[in-house]
């Protein structure tokens, strides 16, 4: 039986019980949100599969519950990729979890963000409606943009049932240099780097050392890693991918972890705790306890926001507060969605 | 209150002129009649009145009194839409951001402008060229529209199939509601916390909010650029081509394509060297490094050889390759001036079945009777036919409007959409019924109802009453029961 329905039927029920759903994929974002306890699971995993596949048309269409996995393997084999280069966390990461987190990996800043990337959805709204919106072509603009208001609402405005990619040709050739720099100077390289035509796909810096990729051509990459300098990092593969799932040194152990988003220039901030920097300066991790207040004034001050990425209670709030008017807004839109409010609620605000 | 004219809107009028300056409002007829349309010229309407505000506060205060007076609102910016997205609504005034035109600074750091609503958008290029950026999005309308109206279309431009649309070059925007509080949308951070409301309100139509402030991405220049222009004997050669070239793995900044009426037209207009006696030209630009540069040439070269493109010219200095471009950017007036009127389509269809589709509205044009010029965004499969028509003779604009409306159900039928960045405006609402089902519709109004539950934010346009598709549902089966060229559509 086609999973849709069955998934569309137990929407429908929920609704007209109000009862609270819980929109599982594989589990493996199960830390990222808001602490939620009560509510009946709603599962994914059972929706999958490539619906749709067109390497020349540059889009892929797929079910929601595919992983990540299966969905790079099938990109791999006809010579392309997801340019935003999502995390995993998890062998059976779904596509759909991915992008209800929006997440996006160390080619964001350069190549684009998940949301960038989506085409079109096919969701469940809470009264179990099954909606499409958006569609396969690169430019469309009949509606609202609902297709990529979905990415990063954390499953509280719909259930993501089918979506369209944009996808990209691979890059011929990658190559990453490392340079001993401190931190105040490498924020400034990398952003110098950002403003000139290179053909930078990720940098990051780590207790003392920046590290920057380089994709593209071949004849582009030598030319623009002459200029640039550096050791060349073998095995560059598995740091990019490390830093992407959050396996390098840096994430071990049990102390919290923060995600601060910046302006990326911005300098140093004034912390004393370890810190890794990704995104050209625009993404930048820091370890252990934190005053949530305070850390979220320094970020605000910085044109960003700070989250509680994992650990510590998150029973609490773990994003940035909203501004009111802000706030009201989007409660306005949660109910547009999900009017009896059974979609997660609670995950990414406790007023959502 | 717009309805009982006399005394109420007099007490609107006057609360408005208290509200604003001498020369930022407008009342009389005569002022009111260069607001009564967009580029859409078919569809005009006379506003109830036109502010102009100098600056945000002033902004806020024309919403807080419209609020006050339950009169709506229809934002505008150059005025240079095509789909009558800032055509007034009956009873409703325009609010004209025109006025709000400084670039009000420059990140260098962060690479990034915070500019005024107001502001053209070719204007933001040529202010950061010194600093090596520029702004992405390149509508051929740049010269004229503004930043507020490309946030409202999503617009794009020949540079969109590289670099993005709107929607992926604006970090961050200052938003007034139907009320006038204000909002900050988006962050110069990567993103931003709850849910991304930047993206709802890129294409969103003034539907939803008043644009007073955007600020936008820059990128560096191109080390070297190139454009290539290819000819071909066939329209479907050239078609062909296009796909053959991104199936490849590449990537061109611009792949644009122009049928041989758009040829002449432009050529007759700007002299820019295209050969007329083609019946479609490529124009195909890359951009990189040297070395770069080198390889993809020759990967191109070969390709559009390959699908039998009979001469191709390469320009490299920065005065030929501006030609080419100026004669495709001049395509929409250089064709107006072959024909009394023309109504330019907009719609979007997966590249692979550009060959067919061209070649159906080859075969809708000789049915029809009317010409077509063909000048568009070839690599995203963003269509732009422009039907050639005289409003003077009897029944051509209904013929025209027929037929642009089976091209863009044509569109919905082969997996595209029926506006790539034009947007629906007035005029595509009745296509919204065909791409979208009642459920889709209501869902959209909802997302509206959230914003501005009061429906005061540019009324009428975008999202189509349920109602009006029912009634158009109904149409579409008389459609099928008498001889179509005779029915009357309204
Ligand atoms: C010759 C020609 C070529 C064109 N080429 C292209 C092209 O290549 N690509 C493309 O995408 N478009 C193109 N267009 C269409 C048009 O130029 C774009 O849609 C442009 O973005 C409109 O900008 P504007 O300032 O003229 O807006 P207007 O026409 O004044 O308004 C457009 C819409 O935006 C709303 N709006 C305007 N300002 C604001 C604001 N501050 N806040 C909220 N809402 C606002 C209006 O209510 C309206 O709905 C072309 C048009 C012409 C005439």
């Amino acid at each position: 039986m086609d999973q849709r329905v069955i998934l569309q039927e137990q929407v429908r029920e929920a609704y007209a019980q109000s009862r609270v759903l819980h929109i599982q994929g594989s589990g493996s974002k199960a830390f990222y949100g808001r602490r939620v306890r009560h509510g009946e699971p709603l599962r994914m995993r059972g929706h999958q599969g490539v619906v749709d596949y067109e390497p020349s048309e540059l889009f892929i269409t797929l079910r929601a519950g595919t992983t990540l996995q299966n969905l790079q393997a099938q990109l791999a084999e006809a010579g392309q990729i997801l340019p935003f280069e999502p995390p995993f966390f998890g062998a059976e990461a779904t596509i759909g979890g991915t992008l209800a987190c929006g997440f996006s990996g160390p080619r964001r800043p350069y190549a684009g963000s998940a949301r960038d990337y989506v085409l079109g959805v096919q969701l469940l709204n809470g009264q179990g409606e099954i909606l499409r919106f958006g569609g396969q072509v690169m430019k469309n603009v009949a509606g609202y943009d609902v297709s990529r208001l979905l990415v990063g609402s954390l499953g509280t405005l719909g259930v993501l049932l089918e979506v369209t990619l944009k996808v990209l040709p691979r890059p011929e050739q990658e190559l990453t240099l490392v340079q001993e720099l401190p931190m105040a100077a490498a924020i400034i390289q990398m952003n110098q780097w950002a403003a000139q035509p290179l053909p930078v796909s990720a940098s990051a810096w780590y207790d003392n050392y920046l590290y920057l990729r380089l994709s593209g051509a071949a004849k582009a990459v030598e030319a623009a890693g002459r200029k640039i300098g550096g050791e060349v990092l073998s095995a560059a593969d598995a740091f990019w991918t490390d830093l992407r799932e959050q396996r390098h040194g840096f994430f071990q152990g049990d102390a919290s972890l923060w995600r601060l988003a910046l302006a990326p220039a911005s300098p140093p901030l004034p912390l004393p705790e370890p810190t890794l920097i990704e995104w050209g300066g625009g993404q930048r991790w820091l370890r252990g306890h934190q005053d949530a207040a305070a850390l979220q004034g320094v970020a605000a001050k910085y044109g960003g926001h700070a989250t509680l990425f994992r650990g510590e209670d998150a029973s609490g709030e773990v994003f940035h507060p909203l501004s009111p008017p802000l706030l009201a807004l989007q409660q306005r839109l949660k109910k547009a969605f999900d009017p009896r409010g059974i979609l997660n609620p609670g995950r990414l605000y406790a007023a959502l | 209150m717009a309805g009982d004219g006399g005394s109420g809107q007099d007490a609107f009028l006057d609360a408005l002129r208290a509200a604003l300056p001498d020369d930022a409002l407008l009342i009389h007829e005569e002022d009111l009649h260069p607001y009564e349309c967009d580029g859409l010229s078919v569809l005009k309407a006379l506003p109830l009145a036109v502010a102009l505000p100098h600056n945000r506060e002033q902004v806020q205060a024309v919403l807080k009194v419209c609020e006050q007076f339950g009169i709506g609102v229809v934002p505008r910016g150059a005025g240079t839409g095509l789909s009558g997205g800032a055509r007034p609504s009956a009873g409703a005034i325009v609010l004209s951001l025109a006025r709000l035109k400084q670039m009000l600074a420059v990140d260098t750091h962060n690479r990034s402008a915070r500019v005024q609503p107001g502001v053209r958008n070719l204007a933001i290029s040529e202010a950061v060229r010194p600093l090596g950026l520029y702004y992405a999005p390149d509508p051929s309308s740049q010269i004229a529209c503004t930043i507020g109206g490309n946030v409202a279309e999503n617009s794009g431009g020949v540079h969109c199939l590289k670099y993005g649309l709107t929607v992926h070059n604006v970090l961050a925007l200052e938003v007034l509601d139907a009320s006038g509080e204000l909002l900050h949308i988006g962050s110069q951070a990567p993103d931003s916390p709850g849910y991304d409301l930047l993206a709802l309100m890129m294409g969103s139509e003034g539907l939803l909010g008043v644009v007073t402030e955007c600020t936008l991405r820059l990128l560096p220049v191109p080390e070297n650029t190139l454009v290539i222009l290819a000819a071909f004997s066939s329209v479907v050669a050239a078609a062909d081509a296009v796909s053959a070239i991104i199936a490849a793995g590449i990537i061109p900044a611009g792949l644009e394509m122009m049928d041989q009426l758009a040829i002449t037209a432009a050529e007759d207009f700007v002299h820019a060297g295209y050969p007329r006696d083609a019946a479609a030209i490529l124009l195909c630009e890359l951009d990189g490094s040297e070395a770069e540069l080198q390889v993809r040439l020759h990967a191109v070269e070969n390709l559009l050889e390959e699908h039998g493109a009979g001469s191709i010219r390469i320009a490299r200095d920065a005065e030929t390759r501006l030609l080419l471009w100026k004669g495709r950017k001049a395509a929409f007036p250089a064709v107006g001036r072959l024909a009394p009127d023309y109504y330019c389509m907009d719609g979007t269809i997966p590249r692979k079945r550009l060959a067919e589709v061209l070649e159906q509205i080859a075969a809708w044009s000789a049915e029809y009777g009317l010409q077509v010029a063909n000048v568009f965004h070839a690599g995203d499969g963003n269509l732009h036919p422009l039907i050639l028509y005289d409003a003077n003779i009897d029944s051509q604009l209904q013929a025209a409007e027929a037929f642009g409306q089976r091209i863009l159900e044509l569109c919905v039928a082969v997996g595209g959409s029926i506006t790539g960045e034009h947007g629906v405006g007035v005029e595509k609402l009745d296509s919204m019924c065909a791409q979208f089902t009642p459920a889709e519709l209501a869902q959209l109004h909802r997302i509206k109802a959230a914003f501005d539950p009061e429906g005061r934010l540019n009324p009428g346009k975008a999202v189509p009453s349920l109602h009006r598709c029912a009634e158009l549902g109904a149409m579409h089966v008389h459609h099928g029961q008498l001889p179509f060229p005779e029915l009357e559509r309204f």
